[in-house]
């Protein structure tokens, strides 16, 4: 401990030494002429000193790439996203919903293992599961981003108005106390019963209280920063108030808003999940993971058809843990306080 | 403190009401098979006889005052079709028992491993411990448990060599429900416990405490332990009561005769008052929940100050 602090104020007395001694040899080196005479006032050099090279978006993107694991998840859960959109636009792959027959005996081809034409095998009536695998996977993201989406443009909207018209503060107030006791399952369950399943009604029962979370954070962080400093001044120079919370407020809270919207995907093609199993999801002829997932429970035990299970749930479980990590690690980097 | 926790209970209350009225006028808007056991062998005239004795044409605001009133008398209707003309609350107290017993298990598995979790991590920061932790909260968290209790019952039922399904008589078969319906619990005491411990552990008091000289295990016992937990306190009632009152998942996929299987039953069943009578249920203990989460926070801290917390969470 002393040695560490004696060679620390070593290093200490030493730097300053030789700060002392460079300032001596600049201020010796300058002219008689240069020392003696007025400074004038020049308009870009007093800007100088006020000039930072900080960018926001630079830092979040810098700190980011600064964690290889997520840069490399990343990259994995773009070429899933980018695969899933390109694979029925390559050739030789089979339609999701087509019977595929044996074209000697004219018989379906029911549950093939994998080989290389059905390259994750076929299932119970002799559809291509790589073909259903994907169309399923293009359903369950186009879930997960449709409500992620939903949330973050009515909960924004809902919690700058809520932030900031006063008169709405109780009745949204109330209206979240209400809505944030009622278990998010249920609400699921109930909508999903009442109304006929399919993709637009899911999207719909999902997202019909998530939206509120983000509300509440939001008008909490904006109550915070609504009347400091910046932004008295800002509304003394007579900027609008949509402008205000464009580019004074919403800017603040992009970590946030990022995160929550990477972690409601994972959340809504899980709960998509869940309501196929208890019934109430899409029906077959639109392939979801939800829906794969289902049909491959139903022959889990029968060891030669686990692939029907497995495949499925391996690119769920990649997509959901991909999406999981990157949302984390980005709202980490894009966290203004992390900059340095 | 009282005004606080009368305006709270009020709330729920207020709540509650609310959701009854919103469940049961969608529930009318059902279609009326599940109203009737054969629906398809009746005719006209008998449906809409049978629609009167049930007091379905009757105007919305009507049938909601006579719901009410029934409910209060502890009467929510009869099956239609899962078991024909068995009052409701019968069927429901034949089932909670079995959700009660399994879920307080689970509840005290995911005890014993989420808390101890949750301290070794924040003890071991950055540790090995620490890393693993959090790759097993992260797996847990972020892949739908719908998938992982598949392969815990596929893969455990053949290893230990257990039945696939449920059987009261039978012990072994209780292990695998158990820890599914244990796991979401251990990562989640898990996750909150640890960043509490170590938002607390770079406190001043802490430091005084080490200054006196006090061994890391005392510190982080004695001193961080006890005062991250009072957060976490907060969740305690909800975790318990949801866990208590059945996994719909779990229960169904073992076919354990409780109350979250039953659930799914009646629902690919169509029984209208069935499906009612659970929704509520589930959505009265989840109210509870959090009315008790937040009582229980107010006794044991008292720097929280009642005047500017806004109710709820």
């Amino acid at each position: 401990m002393f040695s560490l602090k004696d060679k620390l104020s070593r290093d200490l007395e030493q730097a300053a030494e030789t700060g002392i001694r460079r300032e001596a040899d600049r201020i010796a080196g300058i002219s008689d002429k240069e020392l003696f005479s007025f400074a004038e006032y020049d308009e870009k050099e007093a800007e100088k000193s006020g000039y930072s090279n900080y960018s926001y978006w630079g830092s979040t993107v810098r700190m980011f790439f600064k964690n290889k694991g997520a840069v490399a998840v990343l990259l994995l859960m773009l070429a899933i996203l980018l695969f899933t959109f390109i694979q029925p636009h390559l050739p030789g792959q089979f339609d999701p919903n087509t019977v595929n027959n044996d074209p000697a005996t004219s018989m379906a081809l029911r549950n093939v293992p994998p080989n290389e034409t059905f390259r994750f095998g076929t299932n119970n009536i002799g559809q291509d599961l790589w073909a259903r695998i994907w169309a399923g996977t293009r359903t369950s993201i186009l879930i997960g981003f449709a409500v992620a989406l939903i949330e973050a443009v009515v909960g924004i909207t809902m919690g700058v108005l809520w932030g900031y018209l006063r008169k709405l503060d109780f009745f949204f107030t109330e209206l979240y106390n209400v809505l944030d006791n009622i278990p998010q399952t249920i609400i699921l369950i109930l909508v999903a019963y009442i109304l006929s399943p399919s993709v637009k009604t899911l999207i719909f029962a999902m997202s019909l209280t998530g939206w509120i979370g983000m509300a509440r954070f939001i008008r909490n962080q904006i109550l915070i920063i609504r009347d400091r400093d910046y932004n008295l001044a800002s509304r003394c120079l007579g900027t609008p108030t949509r402008r205000l919370v464009m580019k004074n407020l919403l800017p603040y809270l992009v970590s946030v808003i990022m995160l929550r919207m990477a972690l409601s995907i994972p959340g809504a093609i899980g709960n998509e999940v869940f309501v196929t199993y208890i019934g109430l999801g899409l029906p077959t002829s639109t392939p979801s993971l939800g829906n794969l997932i289902d049909a491959g429970r139903a022959v889990m035990m029968n060891v030669s058809q686990r692939y029907q299970l497995i495949y499925p749930t391996v690119i769920l479980s990649i997509v959901t843990i991909s999406f999981y990590i990157v949302g984390n690690a980005f709202s980490d980097a894009a966290d203004p306080k992390n900059h340095r | 403190m009282a005004k606080y926790m009368i305006k709270r209970i009020g709330r729920s209350l207020l709540t509650l009401t609310l959701i009854i009225c919103i469940v049961f006028i969608l529930m009318r808007q059902m279609p009326i098979e599940g109203y009737f056991q054969n629906f398809d062998k009746l005719t006209d005239a008998q449906i809409q006889a049978g629609l009167k004795e049930q007091g379905l044409l009757d105007p919305m605001p009507v049938q909601l005052v006579h719901f009410f009133r029934n409910m209060f008398q502890g009467d929510f209707g009869v099956s239609h079709s899962y078991r024909v003309n068995v009052p409701v609350t019968q069927i429901l107290k034949d089932k909670l028992p079995v959700s009660i017993k399994l879920g307080c298990l689970s509840i005290l598995v995911a005890m014993c491993l989420g808390i101890p979790l949750g301290t070794l991590m924040a003890r071991y920061k950055g540790r090995f411990f620490d890393k693993f932790g959090t790759l097993f909260i992260v797996f847990i968290q972020a892949v739908p448990a719908a998938v992982y209790f598949l392969f815990i019952q596929m893969y455990g039922t053949s290893l230990l060599n257990i039945p696939l399904l449920f059987n009261a008589g039978n012990w072994r078969s209780w292990i695998l429900p158990v820890i599914s319906m244990s796991l979401g619990n251990i990562a989640y005491y898990g996750m909150w416990l640890r960043r509490y411990m170590v938002d607390e552990s770079n406190k001043d008091y802490v430091n005084l405490a080490r200054a006196k000289g006090a061994s890391g295990n005392t510190v982080m016992f004695r001193h961080i332990f006890r005062n991250a937990f009072v957060p976490m306190v907060q969740y305690l009632p909800s975790s318990f009561l949801n866990t208590v009152i059945g996994s719909i998942y779990v229960e169904s996929l073992y076919s354990i005769p409780g109350m979250g299987g039953l659930l799914v039953t009646v629902i690919k069943d169509n029984d209208n008052n069935m499906v009612q009578a659970i929704v509520l249920l589930y959505a009265t203990v989840g109210v509870i929940g959090l009315l008790l989460g937040d009582i229980m926070m107010t006794i044991l801290d008292p720097r929280i100050s009642l005047g500017k917390k806004e109710g709820g969470r």
